[in-house]
């Protein structure tokens, strides 16, 4: 139950766009056609839950005070965690040219439907976001964190589907000129994160 | 960022003539990014850590100097190394200032402004993914000397400040009435004589949305003055 409610929560209420605004550059970037929204969108879920659980492991295992210990018990002290935004930010870029090439090797057709958005995915802040949440929130476990970083990769495709549908269609309004393209796609992203809201507050 | 405008700023590293410290040129790169050139509004750089940060004045200005700082710094380190950077790997190194510099500011704004950096929470963080950084790494100061990087750098910097400082400035106005600065206290902004005639603060404006809306109506104001930034669709 309490994973279930992480996932829910993470889809609808602390949304990674509309909440926290993470990945916003490649959101407002990519979001012209349905299509390529969607492509995108998957690769986020892909790659959020790889590094996610990653990078709860090292940050448990490695980074954490006292996370040591179970390589010697002198070490209970050692409190690495000053270093825990590079290492993130290596095992994400790391990931995803790992993910990159296996990907490439073994599945050449979703090779063609993610390959040009992989590296950009790198310096997506929704990645290092999740990595980062995930490091503050302290969830209990591997499992919370893997269904945490999924939830949120789930939640930023629905946004990123839904502006670009909505951004297909408002191409045939007479937009005020001044608002066309990206004003007019800040305020509509605004209106949405305000429907939104109308989760806050759920618990299962 | 189109690519035509990283490429047109990569060639400018053919020799020039000595050229006085600020020459009209020099100047451009500090003025454009402001305006017409600005990371938020124009390039649609950086917005991720941008708006979560705004709620309160004080959370944009710490925000604004360590993004200031992170890009002048980054932007000087970058420029000193860019003959040496292997262009293959570029991506990796230019990670790695980044963050070495991102924890820098970090563990600085831990040690003399904790509740700031508390309610800061993962967005200090997040400057490392912040493109306008990386994105300025990419276009300027692999291919410029190391005075012209540093003023693209403030410019840059101060460019999303303004909009991060307006922002703020706006919700923080009519979302509770009043702007609180540290040490000082809050000084009100709507007299008090407004609220009884049934004048109310906006709490929408605190919420996170109200972020996109503010600077969708920035975006806004600014093309509508200035006509040649309105896209086709």
């Amino acid at each position: 139950m309490e994973a279930l409610n992480i996932f829910v929560k993470s889809i609808f209420i602390d949304n990674m766009i509309f909440a926290y605004f993470l990945g916003m550059c490649s959101y407002l970037a990519v979001s012209k056609t349905v299509q390529t929204a969607v492509g995108l969108g998957f690769a986020v879920i892909f790659v959020l839950g790889i590094t996610v659980p990653i990078n709860y492991l090292l940050e448990n295992f490695v980074l954490a005070e006292g996370a040591l210990v179970w390589l010697d018990p002198s070490f209970a002290t050692v409190d690495l965690s000053f270093l825990s935004f590079i290492m993130f930010i290596a095992v994400i870029a790391s990931m995803v040219q790992l993910v990159e090439m296996i990907v490439e090797k073994f599945a050449p057709a979703l090779y063609g439907a993610l390959g040009i958005f992989l590296p950009l995915i790198a310096v997506n802040c929704a990645i290092l976001g999740g990595s980062l949440f995930m490091q503050e929130r302290q969830y209990t476990g591997i499992g919370d964190a893997t269904v945490f970083g999924l939830g949120s990769g789930v939640g930023w495709l629905l946004a990123i589907v839904g502006i670009a549908a909505i951004r297909e269609k408002i191409r045939y309004s007479n937009v005020p000129a001044p608002l066309r393209g990206l004003g007019i796609t800040f305020i509509i992203t605004g209106l949405m994160g305000i429907a939104f809201m109308a989760f806050m507050g759920i618990e299962l | 960022m189109s690519t035509e405008t990283l490429e047109k700023e990569a060639v400018q590293d053919v020799a020039v003539p000595k050229e006085p410290l600020f020459s009209a040129k020099n100047k451009r790169l500090l003025t454009d990014p402001l305006d017409d050139d600005n990371p938020i509004t124009v390039q649609v750089l950086g917005i991720c850590s941008a708006l979560a940060i705004t709620v309160q004045v004080q959370q944009a200005v710490v925000m604004s100097l360590s993004v200031v700082f992170v890009m002048l710094f980054g932007n000087m380190i970058i420029s000193v190394f860019r003959n040496v950077i292997p262009s293959r790997i570029r991506i990796i190194v230019q990670l790695v200032v980044v963050a070495a510099l991102v924890i820098l500011v970090n563990e600085i704004l831990k040690a003399f402004l904790p509740d700031i950096s508390e309610r800061l929470s993962v967005f200090v963080g997040l400057i490392i993914t912040n493109c306008i950084i990386m994105g300025r790494f990419e276009a300027f100061a692999m291919g410029n000397k190391v005075f012209p990087s540093a003023l693209d750098g403030i410019g840059n910097a101060m460019g999303y400040a303004w909009i991060l400082v307006a922002v703020a400035v706006a919700r923080e106005v009519f979302g509770s009435g009043a702007i609180s600065f540290p040490g000082v206290g809050q000084i009100k902004f709507v007299p008090e004589g407004f609220f009884e005639f049934g004048y109310m603060n906006n709490n929408l404006m605190i919420l996170p949305p109200m972020a996109l809306i503010v600077v969708g109506i920035i975006i806004w104001v600014q093309r509508a003055r200035n006509r040649k930034l309105i896209e086709e669709n």
